[in-house]
This record gives structure tokens, C-alpha cells and sequence, in this order.
């Protein structure tokens, strides 16, 4: 952490809960931090107003939504959908319709990644391609295709012109917005394992996110899969270096705690907040990055699919697998 | 010693001097004589009528999802992430995860209203393959051994009963073996591993034809000496391996899908399912009775859609194409195509996006021979939790099969003086899908 710390982990502690009628998938704070926009197990976006507890619906998607993003002045909300869309979405209208609808991806559309700078908004999914959309007329503008099997995750470069992103197998490519071909960073045999069994594979990034300043990515997942289909598999960060495919560190939890990394945060103050979800229950973990072991985790009432950090990064919102997003305080 | 055979019987094996007696004869038998079997209610000329007939039964292991398959619900509360697409068939859509599949839905049948009240893994595997509810200490014969038992012709060389599946090492509930109970272990299965065919041992090349002749005719005596004093259901069955083993050798290329086009071959894919299905289709061709095909596995208790993409992307395309091949072939009026897992999976989503055993509302695909193409039966309610029209279960979808092909399910096997019916006398077929 930072000499200057604005917040204290430790001091983590329950704000507010919203009910909603089916349990979340994933959320995304705009950044105005006027809304918490939420995935669910329905076919829509749910917009919550966390200072009045307003809820209003987006609906134009044809499946559950987990990905979100927004343009760098919050007036656009951006949504990937399990039906292949991509949609455009007035943020803040009193009743949001589409102001576009792509139809991004064959398959799932698994996460969404907006440039530093505003101008790209990037995709990827389980058609194995990563799709780059221009963020004012959603042109396409770049298509990228190597990954040999779903891509689970992607975020963008500090400087806007590199895409990085992590497939089913913990294959982690990069991806120069000015090149063809994806230069290949790593393959994190953590973040995936084929469990012989069930015969089926397991893994990828479930969640990733960037270090402020553009040193390390962390990839977010499950690890040591002794049992596939029943989930038994301990949570994971990976951390690796964007620079040279170097996997640094592996952050874990300091008890083994059963379950998925589902989101991840790098905070201003100098560590990586994330949530799990799964057989260990729901947890926020703060790791500072130069140890395998968090220094402080809270558990929470029920377990985490999605963790969102708040513009100020004084609060975390997580989306529940029990109908509830719950926003938590860091001071 | 008496002959111990599963039923304690000692009438229904075919000895090996009569399985030679009938080689010698031009007629090579693998099956019993239809003189061990009396149905009460068909006769014998109806029953070689039904010889052609033929079953393909896809099992596909550890439950899967009929919300993700055959009776999707979308946008509700346990309708999952996948949209409904339309078939073929007007008014019919199952899953987007069956695209081809989709395209073949004329030629199958969905029963949406099986209630089989179990959610046991094993006692689901027993009850969908024997038609029977599962009983302590009572052994029923798997469908493959009743199917094998009923249609295989007198003068068939290869198995009867034959399972094709990946090498073990899987779970336990993927059955590596399928019992014939008290049918006799010669209509068990056999298994094909990893879509190769059986290993054949070739002769030796420094033994000629006749020292080939000379050395089985001493095995042979051999073998009469010893029985004449201890023969039982085991060394009868050693004896029938031992002929089977032969004529396999002889046929032995009918297992090999290499043999297939390089086309055939691409269109059924990579995958060890769509080499499996090609091996099903080459062994229906030369008449094999009965194939059952596993495909696992969909135990998915987390991260069930993930894994049905999984899973059902090996599945549908082969499957598809399968179907069409069958049809296209001629082969279709007189195959019965299943497929059957031992349950579904719960409406419920779980917290790790898993769905659990659920033996309440699900539903198994039928097509083929006669069955009705294009049909739904049974209904369940909006969201998938309950049957609302039609319950059925394992026993009638057992009795379906057998009748789409011809057999009397209602019929008894007699043997050694008792008799046993062909299907549990309980329950009956689902007369509206026969044609």
C-alpha cells in the first residue's frame, strides 16, 4: 500500500444490500459512480442507484449478461451478452434503449475491455476471437484470431495499443493493435487443468485486471481441480509480467479456500482486491502483490460472481449468487 | 459338475460341438436356437420377421441436461443462459447447443415426461437399461442382451451386443460391462474401446493352414474330454469366446473405421465420440442388433453450461450426422435410435452455476424403425420442475424400444421352465409414438 492510503482493507465492512429477483452474474460501477450496472440469471441489465436504491431494467439481450464496460465519461454503458451482442446503452436515461446492437461473437461474449483512452471497445469470446470495435460508430475495426480455444478474459494496455488476453487453457497472448499475430506471453498451467475423470477441460481467467501501472496482469481463476464437475478446486491469482510472459507470482489464499476467483481489482493504494465464489463460500481477499498469501480477507454473507471497485476506490460492490448486490466500504 | 448359468438353468447354451455342427453347415451361430425362447404372445415367423431390426442406443453418462437439450426453457428462472432454436420439425426447438441436431429433429421424437423418481447414478444406469426399478439380489438383462437375444439371426457371426466406449479409467458409473443376467453371458456385451477395434492376435506366420486344423482339432478334443465331466455356464462361455474370437478374426473388418472414406471419416470429426459414432454406423451396417455408444460425461454439478458446451459440442455433429447417414441409407426404418442418460439435471441452478440430479422432469430422444418421426410427447410445466402431461418412466420407454423393433415386450422369455417377461409386465409402451 501506498504511504498516502485513502483506505484501510481491514477496516472492509458491509454497506448496502440490494435485492433483486435472481441471483447476479456480475456488476460494474460507471465511472460518474452514479450506478452499479448488474448481470443476472435473466436476459437483463440491471441498473441500481446505490445512493437511492433505484432499480431500473435494460432489456435487449437475448441471454445472461457478464461482461460490462463503460466510456471513459460514463455516458455510455457497453454490455456483452451470452447471445453473441454487444450492446450500446445510454447509461444514465431515465428508460435506456439501445442506441446499437452488434452482433459480435458466434457464441458467448465472455468479456469486454475499454481503452485507456476511450476510443476502442474490445470483446472476446467463445468463437476464439478477440474483436476490437471502433467505441463512437461500432465499427469493426481489428479481428484477432490464434487463441485455439475459448477466450475467457482480455484487458487493455496502459497505453491503448496492446490487448492481452487468456484462453480456457491459461494460454496468455498479446495482442499489438497494429500487428496480425499474437505475440505469446504464457501459458499458466495453474489456470487450467483436464481433469480425466469427467474428460472435460477446466479453467481460465475468470476475471482479470491490469497493475496500475502496467507491469503485471492479473489472471483470476481455479486451480488444483481435483474434481471438475463438483467444482473442488482452490481460488488463484496469477501474476504475470505483459513485458516479457514472466509468471512472477501466484497468489492463493492462505487457507485453501474452495472456489473461483471471479473478480479482480488492482486498488490505487497498492494491492489487488478479489472475490471467490464457490464450495469455500463467498470471500474478499487484499493481497499486496509481493506474497503468495493475502494480509487481510473478509468473508462474506453469500458467495461472489462478480466485484467491482468504485471510481474513488473507497467502496467494492460485489454481485451475489443470493438475488443481492452488496456494496462494502474499504475505510 | 452341473452347469451353472446365471438363472441356474442348463438348457440355454449352445454347445460348442452345435456351434461347430452349424459352422460346418454353412450356418454359423452365435445365438441361441429360437427353440430356447417362447414369447407367449408373438410366433416364431413374426419374431425372424423382426430380425433385421436393429437398436442404437447414445447413453449419455452422468445425466444431462434436458433444459440444455431437449426441453429448453429460456429466459426464466431456471432456464439457464441458452436460447431455443427451431428443428425441422414446425413448433419444435430444443437447445442452441444442437444445431445439427436441430436439422434432423424430422427423423426423432422427443419424450419430455419421463418422472423416473431416482437420482442415484447407478440406479439410474440399471433402471434406464433394464426397464426394471432396481431390486435388491434380482439381476435384469441390459437392453443390449434383451435386444441381442430377440433379433440376432441364427446365422450371425459377429456379437450381438456391442458397447462402444472410451477406455476405462472414467468413473465407475460408465459401465464397462453389460450384464445379460439370466439371458446367459454370451448376449453381454462386448466392448469397444477408444473406437479401435478389438486387438487381434494374428497366426503366427510359420504355422501353416493345416497345422492350424491339426492344432484346433486337439483343442477341440481336448476341450469334449474335459466338458463331459465339468461343464458349466463358465467353460460353455470360454468355448463360445473362444469361437467368437475366430469368427471375429475372420470379420475383422468390420471394426475398422480406417476403412471408412477419408470423407466419411472428416465429416464425423475428430473427436473420440465422432470415431465411435463412425465405428456404430459401419458395425449397424453389417447388421450388429445392438449398438450402444457411451458418451461422457455430464455429471455437472458446477459450471454446467461451460461444460454442455463442452460435452454437446463433441455430441452434436456426429450425432447429426449419424441420423442422416442412417436415413440416407436406408438404414433408418430399420433402427431404432435412443438416446437415454441415467437421469436429467435439476431446474435449480446452483451457486457455482451447476445443475444437480434431478430424475423428476426430463426426457430421452427416440427415432427410427417405428417409431413416429417428428413428435413430441409429454409436457412439463413453464419452467421445467414438473411433468404436466404424460408421465412415463424407464420401464416405458424399455417397452418402446423393444416394440419399435418388433419385439414383444409383453412377451416372456422362458427358460428351464421358468419364465421371464421380456420387460417389467408393469408398465407398457407409449403406443402414441408408435407407428
Amino acid at each position: 500500500m501506498t504511504a498516502n492510503a485513502t483506505v484501510n482493507p481491514q477496516q472492509t465492512k458491509l454497506l448496502k444490500e440490494f435485492k433483486l429477483d435472481r441471483p447476479l452474474t456480475s456488476c460494474h460501477w460507471d465511472p460518474q459512480s452514479r450506478f452499479v450496472f448488474c448481470g443476472a440469471e435473466d436476459f437483463l441489465v440491471h441498473r441500481v442507484d446505490p445512493a437511492s436504491g433505484e432499480k431500473v431494467t435494460l432489456a435487449a439481450h437475448d441471454s445472461w449478461i457478464r461482461a460490462f464496460g463503460s466510456s471513459l465519461d460514463g455516458t455510455t454503458l457497453y454490455s456483452g451478452g451470452y447471445d453473441g451482442r454487444l450492446i450500446y446503452w445510454p447509461a444514465s436515461a431515465e428508460k435506456p434503449e439501445p442506441s446499437r446492437i452488434i452482433e459480435a461473437h458466434q457464441g458467448w461474449v465472455r468479456a469486454i475491455a475499454v481503452s485507456p483512452d476511450g476510443k476502442h471497445v474490445a470483446t472476446c469470446g467463445n468463437d476464439r476471437l478477440l474483436k476490437v470495435w471502433d467505441a463512437a460508430t461500432g465499427t469493426l475495426v481489428r479481428e484477432f484470431s490464434g487463441h485455439a480455444n475459448h477466450v475467457y478474459n482480455l484487458v487493455y494496455s496502459q497505453d491503448s495499443r496492446q490487448l492481452f488476453s487468456c484462453d480456457l487453457k491459461g494460454v496468455v497472448n498479446a495482442w499489438a493493435l497494429d500487428a496480425d499475430k499474437a505475440r505469446a506471453l504464457v501459458t499458466v498451467e495453474q489456470l487450467h487443468g483436464y481433469d480425466t475423470t469427467f474428460r472435460a477441460d477446466i479453467g481460465g481467467a475468470r476475471s482479470i485486471a491490469l497493475r496500475g501501472d502496467g507491469g503485471q496482469i492479473a489472471l483470476g481463476g481455479i486451480t488444483k481441480v481435483s474434481n471438475a464437475f463438483a467444482g473442488v478446486g482452490e481460488i488463484i491469482v496469477a501474476l504475470v509480467n505483459p513485458a516479457d510472459g514472466k509468471l512472477d507470482l501466484v497468489l492463493q489464499s492462505k487457507d485453501k479456500v474452495t472456489g473461483t476467483t471471479w473478480g479482480l481489482a488492482w486498488h490505487p493504494d497498492g494491492f489487488w482486491v478479489g472475490v471467490s465464489g464457490g464450495g469455500g463460500g463467498g470471500w474478499l481477499y487484499f493481497w499486496k502483490g509481493d506474497a503468495a498469501e493475502e494480509f487481510f480477507r473478509l468473508q462474506l454473507k453469500n458467495d461472489g460472481r462478480g466485484m467491482s471497485l468504485s471510481p474513488d476506490g473507497k467502496q467494492v460492490a460485489v454481485a451475489h449468487v443470493d438475488n443481492h448486490l452488496r456494496t462494502y466500504s474499504l475505510v | 459338475m452341473k452347469r451353472h448359468h446365471p438363472c441356474g438353468s442348463t438348457e440355454h447354451g449352445l454347445s460348442r460341438r452345435a456351434f461347430l455342427n452349424r459352422t460346418a453347415m454353412g450356418s454359423v451361430g452365435l445365438a441361441a436356437g429360437l427353440g430356447d425362447i417362447i414369447t407367449s404372445r408373438t410366433t416364431i415367423a413374426e419374431q425372424v420377421q423382426a430380425k433385421s431390426k436393429r437398436v442404437l442406443n447414445i447413453f449419455l453418462h452422468g445425466g444431462v441436461s434436458q433444459l440444455e437439450t431437449w426441453d429448453p426453457k429460456p429466459n426464466t428462472d431456471t432456464g439457464g443462459p441458452f436460447r431455443a432454436i427451431p428443428t425441422s420439425v414446425p413448433g419444435m426447438h430444443i437447445c442452441e447447443l444442437l444445431p445439427h441436431t436441430a436439422k434432423q429433429m424430422h427423423r426423432l421424437s422427443i419424450v419430455r415426461s419421463l418422472d423416473t423418481k431416482n437420482g442415484d447414478h447407478a440406479r439410474g444406469v440399471t433402471e434406464m437399461t433394464t426397464g426394471h426399478g432396481r431390486m435388491p439380489g434380482v439381476d435384469f438383462p441390459h437392453l443390449g442382451a434383451v435386444t441381442a437375444r430377440s433379433l440376432m439371426p441364427e446365422t450371425f457371426v459377429l456379437p450381438g451386443h456391442v458397447l462402444i466406449r472410451s477406455s476405462p479409467g472414467g468413473r465407475n458409473v460408465e459401465s464397462e460391462f453389460h450384464s445379460a443376467a439370466y439371458l446367459g453371458p454370451r448376449f453381454a456385451s462386448m466392448a469397444l474401446y477408444d473406437g479401435n477395434p478389438p486387438k487381434f492376435d494374428d497366426r503366427p506366420g510359420d504355422i501353416t493352414d493345416e497345422a492350424d486344423v491339426r492344432r484346433n482339432a486337439i483343442r477341440e478334443r481336448a476341450n469334449e474330454r474335459f466338458l463331459r465331466r465339468r461343464r458349466t455356464a463358465e467353460t460353455e462361455a470360454y468355448n463360445f469366446s473362444y469361437d467368437q474370437a475366430r469368427e471375429l478374426l475372420a470379420n475383422r473388418h468390420v471394426f475398422e473405421i480406417s476403412r471408412e472414406t477419408a470423407s466419411d471419416q472428416e465429416r464425423y470429426g475428430t473427436s473420440q465420440f465422432g470415431k465411435h459414432c463412425l465405428l456404430a454406423r459401419r458395425l449397424l451396417e453389417h447388421g450388429v442388433p445392438y449398438v450402444q455408444v457411451n458418451h461422457a460425461d455430464y455429471d455437472t454439478h458446477h459450471e454446467n453450461f461451460d461444460f454442455h458446451i463442452e460435452q454437446l459440442g463433441e455430441f452434436d455433429q456426429p450425432f447429426a450426422t449419424l441420423v442422416a447417414d442412417l436415413a440416407e441409407r436406408g438404414l433408418l426404418a430399420d433402427t431404432l435410435i435412443c438416446v437415454m442418460s441415467e437421469f436429467g439435471r435439476t431446474p435449480k441452478i446452483n451457486k457455482t452455476y451447476g445443475r444437480d440430479h434431478w430424475g423428476t422432469a426430463w426426457s430421452v430422444v427416440l427415432g427410427g424403425s417405428s417409431i413416429q418421426p417428428g413428435a413430441v410427447i409429454g409436457k412439463t410445466n413453464a419452467n421445467g420442475t414438473e411433468v404436466t402431461d404424460r408421465v412415463v418412466d424407464h420401464g416405458h420407454i424399455f417397452h418402446t424400444i423393444l416394440q419399435a423393433v418388433g419385439v414383444d415386450s409383453m412377451g416372456e422369455f422362458e427358460i428351464a421352465g421358468r419364465t421371464f417377461p421380456v420387460a417389467d409386465p408393469s408398465r407398457g409402451a407409449i403406443a402414441e409414438l408408435l407407428t
